[in-house]
Parts: C-alpha cells; sequence; structure tokens
C-alpha cells in the first residue's frame, strides 16, 4: 500500500511593533536580560494588560494578506498553564474567536501553483526566555508580551518539500506587509508541525502527531523528511501511531516522543475578563486595508505580464522588493523593460553588492559594529534613476557600444555625472562612419593573417577575432555590427 | 477630636487654617496606637511616612493650594491590603507576598495623592478578598469597633473598621461579592461600590476581574460622594474602565427625592433574615415614603441562582488570577528540586485554606468537560441576573434592601462553615453579577447588643449620583450616622 503524509503547520511570528502588546516596553531584540521590563509584563499583582492597537492593526492586516475573514467579534482568552517563563501563569490568546479566519496563501511548487488554506491568524503574546546555568535557572522576562501571531494551516500540506515552500511563501509575504521582521536566528520565526501518514486515496485522518523545537525553515523539512517515512515504516510494519507530541533534535536529525495524549494539557481557556472584546468598526477596517499590499506571487506574475521579464528575473525582482521598486518606475518608461531589468540586475546590483562588500571591511576596520554599518543603497545611488534609463537608450539608439555603455555606467555609478557627459568627455560615441571603420578593417584584415585564412577556409566564427581587433583599435568605439558586415563583404570579395 | 470628623467639616477648618494636616494626622495616629490594639484594622502603618505627606500638604496649604483644586489636600485616608501603593508593602491578607513592595502606584492611589490626600497604612482583609469575615487574614482577626467579640464584615473588614474607630477620615475597600457593603453595614458606616467600569481597577490585585471595584469606606453620605469623584474616571491602563463622564456627585446631594421611585424585590424578603434587620428596613422604607419617594414592589426572579453563579464565575477567574503567585518572580519562594515542587511547596504553604478551596473550585468549573455545564452556564445566568436589574431600572430609579441578612456575628461563628459564609452576602452578590452599583448606609441598631445595621440602595449602571442623593436624604433626616461605637470611645 502507498502512503501519503497529511501536514498542517503553526507559525508563530513576532510582530515588529515599536512595544509590548500589553505594555509601553520596547518590543526590541538583544538587550541586557529583564530590562526592557514593568509590572505589566512583569505580571505584578494588580496590573491589567491593555492591547497594543497596532499588533491589532497588523494582525488584521496579515488576515487581509492571507485572504482571510476578518470577523466584527473577537476576543482574547486566558491558556492557563504553569512554567517559570509565564509571568502570570496563563498566557493570553485568541482561543475560539480570532481576529481572522478562513483564509489561503498561495505559491508556486514543483512548476505549478499550490494553495495551503489558512485556518486562522490570532494574536497572543510571546513569554520570557529561560537560562540554565550549572546550579541554578533564570528568567529573562524582555521578550514576555512581546506581539506574537500564530498563523494556522489546514492539513493541505503534502511533503517535506511543500512545507518548506509553503513557510517561504508565508515569510515573503509578512515581509512584504512589514509585520514582521521574520529573522529566524533572532527566534522571530517559530513553527510547529502537525503530521500524519493515510493510505493514498482515503480520506480518514490518522493519528496527528506534533513535532516542535525546529528553529528554521530547512529544519522544519528535514524533521518531515524525517518523520514521514518514520510513521510510514511503523504502519506499514503493522504498529499504530498514538496522538502525541515528538520533539525534533537538530542535531541528531531524528524526533524523540515527549508526551502522549493521555498527558495532554488541560489549559481551561475561558474568556479574560480583564479586557473588553474586539469590535474593529468599519472605518478602522477601512484604515487598515490602506496597508494592503500586492502579494510576492502577484508581483512576480504582474513583472512577467507587464514588462515580458523572464521568469527568473521576476522571481530576483519578488526577493528583492527594494531592487523591484527601483525596477519598475523606468520599466514603465522604457521601450525595452528587459533591457532596463538586465542593466538592474547584472549591473546596478553587482556594483551595489560589490560596494557594500567594500564599506563592510572599511567600517568593520574602523571598529564600527555589524549593527551599525553604514552602507549605501539604491536610495542614495550617486546618479539619478533617470540616467540609467538614458544610458539604456544610448545603447538602444546604437550611440555607444555596450562595451562603451559598461564604462559609462562604472562612471556614473562612481560619479554621479550624467551618461552624456561621460561620452562626451570620454569621447565613447560609437563610430558608425563606414570610411572609417573600412579603414580599420582593412588594418585587421592585414594583421591578423591566421583568422582570415581560417575564415576562408570556411570558419565562420574565426570573424569574431577579426570584429575584436577592429573594435580594440577602435578603443570600443566602432558599432561592431557595422565592423562585422564590412569584414565580410572585404573578405567574401 | 479631630479624627472624629468628617471630610466636609475638615476641609473647612483645614481651609481656614484652624488646624493642620499634620494635627489630623497625628489625631489619627494617636487613636490607631490607642484602640488598634483590640480592632486591630491595620496590618501595618508607617507614622514617620503619613507624617511627613501630612507636613507636605501643610506646605501647599500655606501656598495658598484650594480645595478647589485638592480635594482631599490633607485629609489621612487608609488603604485596604488589596491596592497597590507604591513604597508600600501589599500582602492581600496573604503570607505568599512574603515581603513584596509595591514597585508602583494604584490609579486609585495617584487620582488620590494628586487630590492631595495622606494615603496611609495597610488594612487588613480576608485573604485575597475571599470572605465576608476578615477571618481568613494571616495578618490575625479585625474585630468590631461596635462589639469586639464579633467580626466587622469582610472582605474589606480592616477598611469597615477603620473608619467606624475613627482611626481614619475615609478608607478605601473593594467589592467583589459585597466586600464594601456588608463590613459598612456591620460597622455602622458607608460604603459604596460603583458600577463595574467607574473607577479604574488598575493597581487592585484581582481576585475576579469581572466582579471587583475599588470604592470608598467614609462616615457620612457627602464623604462618600467627595471621594467617588475623585477616583473615579476612565484610566487608559484599566480597558473594562468605563469613558463615561464623572459628575459633581456632591452637587447631586440636594435632597430632591420627592417622585424618585424605589424598588422593593419581594425576593430579598427570604426566611434567614433576621427581625431586628427586617424591622429596620421596614422603618427605612416607611421613612423614603414619608420623605417623598414612591415605593413599588418589584421582582428580580433570578435571585435565587445569584450565590451559585458567583461562585462559579468568581472562583474561575480567581484560579487564573492567583497562579501568579508562584514564587518565581517575587513574593514567599518554598524552594523544590523543580519547578512543579517549588509551585506546590510555595503554595502550599502560602495560601490558607479559604483561598485552595476557592482555586480548586475555580480550577474545576473550568475544566475541560465541566466548562459548559459550569462556567459557561453561569456566564449565561448572569447576563439573566443582570436583565432582571435592567428591567427593574426601567421602573424605578433605584432598588432598597437589606445589606446582609444580620448584624454581626460572632468570631468562629461561621468559619467551620463555608456555606453559611457565603450566604451572608446573599444581599449583595447579585450588584456585582449585573455590574450595577450599590450602597450602603446606617438604618438603625440591634438592640442587645447594640450592632449597627446597614441599608443597601442598589443604582442603575453609572447611578450613582441617584443613588447618593438618595442615601443622603435618607441619612440627613435620621440619627444613626451620628452615633459611634461604645466599646472603644
Ligand atoms: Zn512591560
Amino acid at each position: 500500500m502507498e502512503y501519503e503524509a497529511v501536514i498542517g503547520l503553526e507559525t508563530h511570528v513576532q510582530l515588529n511593533t515599536k512595544s509590548k502588546m500589553w505594555c509601553g516596553c520596547a518590543n526590541a531584540y538583544g538587550a541586557a536580560p529583564n530590562t526592557q521590563v514593568c509590572p505589566v509584563c512583569l505580571g505584578l499583582p494588580g496590573v491589567l494588560p491593555v492591547p497594543n492597537e497596532e499588533a491589532l492593526r497588523k494582525t488584521t492586516l496579515t488576515g487581509y494578506l492571507l485572504n482571510c475573514e476578518i470577523p466584527r467579534f473577537a476576543k482574547f482568552d486566558r491558556k492557563n498553564y504553569f512554567y517559570p517563563d509565564a509571568p502570570k501563569n496563563y498566557q493570553l490568546t485568541q482561543y475560539d474567536k480570532p481576529t481572522t479566519a478562513n483564509g489561503f496563501v498561495e505559491f508556486e511548487f514543483q512548476g505549478g501553483l499550490a494553495r495551503v488554506r489558512i485556518t486562522r491568524a490570532h494574536l497572543e503574546e510571546d513569554v520570557g526566555k529561560s537560562f540554565h546555568f550549572d546550579r541554578n535557572s533564570g528568567v529573562d522576562f524582555n521578550r514576555a508580551g512581546v506581539p506574537l501571531m500564530e498563523i494556522v494551516s489546514e492539513p493541505d500540506i503534502t511533503s517535506a518539500d511543500m512545507a518548506y515552500e509553503y513557510l517561504n511563501a508565508l515569510k515573503d509575504i509578512l515581509l512584504y506587509g512589514g509585520v514582521s521582521d521574520c529573522d529566524m536566528e533572532k527566534g522571530m520565526v517559530r513553527c510547529d508541525v502537525n503530521v500524519s501518514v493515510r493510505p493514498v486515496g482515503t480520506q480518514e485522518l490518522g493519528a496527528k502527531i506534533e513535532i516542535k523545537n525546529m528553529n528554521s525553515f530547512s529544519g522544519v523539512r528535514r524533521a518531515l523528511e524525517y518523520e514521514i517515512p518514520r510513521q510510514i515504516a511503523v504502519v506499514k510494519a503493522g504498529g499504530k501511531l498514538i496522538q502525541s507530541t515528538r520533539r525534533w533534535d537538530d542535531t541528531t536529525g531524528i524526533t524523540e516522543e515527549m508526551r502522549t495524549k493521555e498527558h495532554a494539557h488541560d489549559y481551561r481557556y475561558f474568556p479574560e475578563p480583564d479586557m473588553m472584546p474586539l469590535a474593529p468598526t468599519d472605518e478602522w477596517l477601512a484604515e487598515v486595508r490602506k496597508l494592503v499590499v500586492e502579494l510576492p506571487l502577484a508581483r512576480k506574475q504582474r513583472f512577467i505580464r507587464e514588462y515580458s521579464l523572464p521568469a527568473p528575473d521576476a522571481e530576483t525582482f519578488k526577493n528583492d522588493v527594494a531592487l523591484g521598486n527601483y525596477f519598475e518606475p523606468l520599466a514603465k518608461q522604457s521601450s525595452n523593460p528587459k533591457a532596463v531589468a538586465n542593466w538592474v540586475i547584472n549591473n546596478l546590483r553587482a556594483k551595489l553588492t560589490e560596494l557594500n562588500e567594500r564599506e563592510k571591511t572599511e567600517q568593520s576596520e574602523l571598529g564600527i559594529e555589524p549593527a551599525d554599518l553604514q552602507l549605501t543603497t539604491l536610495a542614495d545611488l550617486k546618479f539619478p534613476p533617470a540616467a540609467l534609463l538614458e544610458l539604456v537608450g544610448l545603447v538602444e539608439a546604437k550611440t555607444i557600444s555596450n562595451a562603451a555603455a559598461q564604462q559609462v555606467f562604472a562612471e556614473m555609478f562612481a560619479t554621479g555625472k550624467t551618461p552624456a557627459a561621460i561620452v562626451q568627455e570620454k569621447g565613447l560615441a560609437q563610430v558608425s562612419d563606414t570610411g572609417a571603420i573600412e579603414k580599420l578593417c582593412d588594418e585587421a584584415i592585414a594583421a591578423s593573417p591566421g583568422p582570415v585564412a581560417d575564415y576562408r577556409a570556411g570558419k565562420a566564427a574565426a570573424l569574431n577575432a577579426l570584429k575584436g581587433y577592429v573594435m580594440k583599435l577602435s578603443k570600443g568605439k566602432a558599432n561592431p555590427a557595422l565592423a562585422g558586415e564590412i569584414l565580410e563583404r572585404k573578405l567574401k570579395g | 477630636m479631630l479624627n472624629q470628623l468628617t471630610i466636609s467639616e475638615l476641609t473647612s477648618r483645614l481651609a481656614r487654617r484652624d488646624i493642620s494636616a499634620r494635627e489630623l494626622t497625628q489625631a489619627c495616629l494617636d487613636q490607631i496606637a490607642r484602640v488598634d490594639g483590640t480592632v486591630h484594622a491595620f496590618i501595618s502603618h508607617d507614622p514617620a511616612d503619613a507624617l511627613a505627606q501630612a507636613d507636605a500638604a501643610d506646605h501647599e496649604l500655606a501656598a495658598g493650594v484650594t480645595f478647589a483644586q485638592k480635594p482631599l489636600l490633607g485629609i489621612p485616608i487608609a488603604i485596604k491590603d488589596v491596592l497597590a501603593v507604591k513604597g508600600h508593602p501589599l500582602n492581600c491578607g496573604s503570607k505568599i507576598l512574603g515581603k513584596f513592595i509595591s514597585p508602583y502606584d494604584a490609579t486609585v492611589i495617584e487620582k488620590m495623592k494628586a487630590a492631595g490626600a495622606v494615603v496611609f497604612g495597610r488594612l487588613n482583609m480576608d485573604e485575597f478578598a475571599m470572605g465576608s469575615s476578615t477571618e481568613t487574614s494571616a495578618f490575625g482577626i479585625t474585630r468590631n469597633p461596635w462589639d469586639p467579640s464579633r467580626i466587622p464584615g469582610g472582605s474589606s473588614g480592616g477598611s469597615a473598621a477603620a473608619v467606624a474607630a475613627d482611626e481614619a477620615i475615609a478608607t478605601l475597600g473593594t467589592d467583589t461579592g459585597g466586600s464594601i457593603r456588608q463590613p459598612a453595614a456591620l460597622c455602622g458606616c458607608v460604603g459604596l461600590k460603583p458600577t463595574y467600569g467607574r473607577v479604574s481597577r488598575y493597581g487592585l490585585t484581582a481576585f475576579a476581574s469581572s466582579l471587583d471595584q475599588i470604592g470608598p469606606f467614609t462616615k457620612n453620605i457627602e464623604d462618600a460622594a467627595r471621594l467617588l469623584g475623585v477616583i473615579s474616571g476612565h484610566d487608559p491602563k484599566d480597558s473594562t474602565s468605563v469613558a463615561e463622564p464623572v459628575p459633581d456627585y456632591v452637587a447631586a446631594l440636594d435632597g430632591q427625592i420627592r417622585g424618585l421611585k424605589l424598588g422593593l424585590p419581594k425576593e430579598y424578603l427570604i426566611g434567614g433574615l433576621d427581625p431586628e434587620v427586617k424591622a429596620a428596613v421596614d422603618a427605612a422604607v416607611k421613612q423614603y415614603a414619608a420623605l417623598g419617594a414612591e415605593i413599588v414592589d418589584i421582582s428580580l426572579p433570578h435571585t435565587d441562582y445569584a450565590v451559585a453563579t458567583y461562585y462559579i464565575v468568581a472562583t474561575a477567574e480567581a484560579s487564573a488570577n492567583l497562579a501568579r503567585f508562584d514564587g518565581i518572580r517575587y513574593g514567599q519562594r518554598v524552594d523544590g528540586a523543580d519547578p512543579i515542587e517549588l509551585y506546590t511547596r510555595t503554595r502550599g504553604a502560602g495560601f490558607g485554606a479559604e483561598v485552595k478551596r476557592r482555586i480548586i473550585l475555580g480550577t474545576y468549573v473550568l475544566s475541560s468537560g465541566y466548562y459548559d455545564a459550569y462556567y459557561l452556564r453561569a456566564q449565561k445566568v448572569r447576563t439573566l441576573i443582570r436583565n432582571d436589574f435592567l428591567n427593574a431600572f426601567k421602573q424605578v430609579d433605584a432598588i432598597i434592601t437589606p445589606t446582609a441578612p444580620t448584624a454581626a456575628f460572632k468570631i468562629g461563628e461561621k468559619s467551620g462553615d463555608p456555606l453559611q459564609m457565603y450566604l451572608s452576602d446573599i444581599f449583595t452578590i447579585s450588584c456585582n453579577l449585573a455590574g450595577i452599583s450599590g450602597i450602603s448606609l446606617p438604618c438603625g441598631f440591634t438592640r442587645s447588643p447594640k450592632l449597627p445595621i446597614g441599608l443597601q440602595l442598589l443604582g442603575q449602571p453609572f447611578g450613582e449620583a441617584t443613588l447618593l442623593k438618595l442615601a443622603h436624604a435618607y441619612e440627613q433626616s435620621t440619627p444613626w450616622h451620628r452615633e459611634k461605637p461604645a466599646p472603644i470611645a
């Protein structure tokens, strides 16, 4: 019998609000332990939570971006459990009335489009972080009360690779919406996986097994690559799987059972009495709607459609939003958006990367911390975007050769001078004067008996060597097409 | 003696500079020294700190600050041990908080300080406000100033006893199911429970979040109006506080009650009601009629379910609210080999029997499989109870009832029987479930021993002004509020 996997993901994402969920403490990573705390996020006697409107806005925006419904009634509930990192020994979360529900994510997978339904994206609070020392333990509550959004998928995912692509698509959407910085290394995205297996063609779900403790998307993929065959092997051998929670060990690459259903927590959820239910108004929702941005996949598809870009270029602009934003207004003004894309991706991006690398080296030598590096961005280039358009136009009009254009670009990147000025200053205008090129061709033929003989013997490629010689003689200014024609005529004649 | 006077009397004397805030505060401290060995209303107080605040008030008076600017300038007001006062101990009548000192002020404390009050002392209470007699306190019992062999009521027993014994000019307490009104009745003072959302709960250590309100204990109605005006209002730190304008409660005390309708709920005239209490309340009803109010028979049909509903909702919320007392971040810790052992030891040693009983009850009613039958059902009944009141208020301006079924009972009389204890709140509990306003004021005494009897008026949501007007008219036409407890005089 063939088996298939049924996978659902619960993805926790820290929102990038300025302050925490219920108090005014900073929501910032990396401060000294217990320096970003107050009576509220420490759970002192008598404190009350006041919901952070920015967090509600970002969660609702996420709902829109994930094609969710936004119910007109939502509320927070208390999830009761004792743990040293939980300041109140209950976590505020949205149990049965989440801020958003019933959406979906679409993404490219295996050459087509995949769709994973979203059960809900709800808001809750993060907990502190435990540290274990030789003889004792400590808790850092800086993270306690940071707004945490949980995005729950339906079990629509069927493989480890699909889970990986889903997570990447989700992350792109969250970055586009500006709701989270999604920095995995800072623990801003965390993932739990529910996976079961069943015979292909059946509908009934197998025993749901939850896997915890993956700290990267590739960790999720590896855990599933381990867990799915493990489950299939158990049932194939006649064994029975039971609902349980397993822990992924990234070092050994295996999952281990933590607890079974009988030991599942009873969280005793009940509505948070310290807060009023949430009832977003039309006006408020309209304000949030204004924040909706184009989704990554839609952007990629539009770039392919509107600017006739090849998929890899569109993918580049999808992944590098700033680069895409730089490209798009230029593309709209150009008769050859593809050429503009080439310049932006192959030349501009390359030059900028090179410059940034140099800046990093120089500044770290000056002892500047990585976080404080001042790197040039697309916004602080020395030349205006229109100059790039002008440069492409010069090449299009055959005013300068491609080789000359490279020189012009290097110069404008370095100095900010206009392409026209650089062309004039360096005398880079392409020579299309037939008489001048004829002379150069004669020189080239005279100086290259080898290639001439080869060409005449039928090796057409030998013309390139001669063309190259002409270009060299012209210092790159000769119109290469014209040079080719003249050489051909002379050699055949 | 200055400590026997009311806020109204004192502010005019302070304004005339007849007396100083220091003299006044000293008078209260002297009274504490004289009687608190018997009454034990205070868990602790810091005379030096109180006098320093009084001196500051005297400086402001000298500098020309007026009572229009600071309506409580120089008035010593003591605080129930459940409210956070910066730099003061906060124990909630429990052992579990250990040597905890609050690093912040409750919003009501900020408001009282802004109004110039001398905020002092930690008043005894039932542990975490769970009780009706102040006997569950980890800091010993408080005695009723009218008869030291009897309880002062609870849970705000210390707040009521301190006012009755003139140890403070006024006090703050909290009311979750009657914890202001019942001790006010039993100690013969005025106690007001504001509408849910009228007063910010920020800084009130929660017992039952959806029921708790902070309110004043005072020697008369006018003082209650003054204090309520200071502590009321929307607070951005409490999202359940309501942005309803705060009226001038003192201005409402105009005696104009002719034509106001008072509802007499038939469900409240039950067996178990002490005959002397009944007689006093009947007489009060007659007095209201004589003052021109109209008495209307009404029904609150779901009254019978109030106690059961209350003990489900309140304990459920408490089971979560008290989870934070775990010995990890603050308070008393009894160490263990792992977190679970640390929790069980800390909480086992730190909480008293009544608190444990309610945590277990609350945990049970929220448990998987029981939630629908208990908690969810209780919430539905709660809505019915609220609707009873809202319907009644379509006919009447306020509802008149006894505050408690009996006068103060003997120390130890009910402490072994939780159910009997719970029933002593039978007239006060519905008000919290419905989220409406309520007040208790003196309406007579039992004959022998002479113990105060309380009259309860229940008002519309945010109907405190009408409630105070009604209470004031009655008070001004009766002598009860002028009586002082003989045993400690
Ligand atoms: Zn905080």
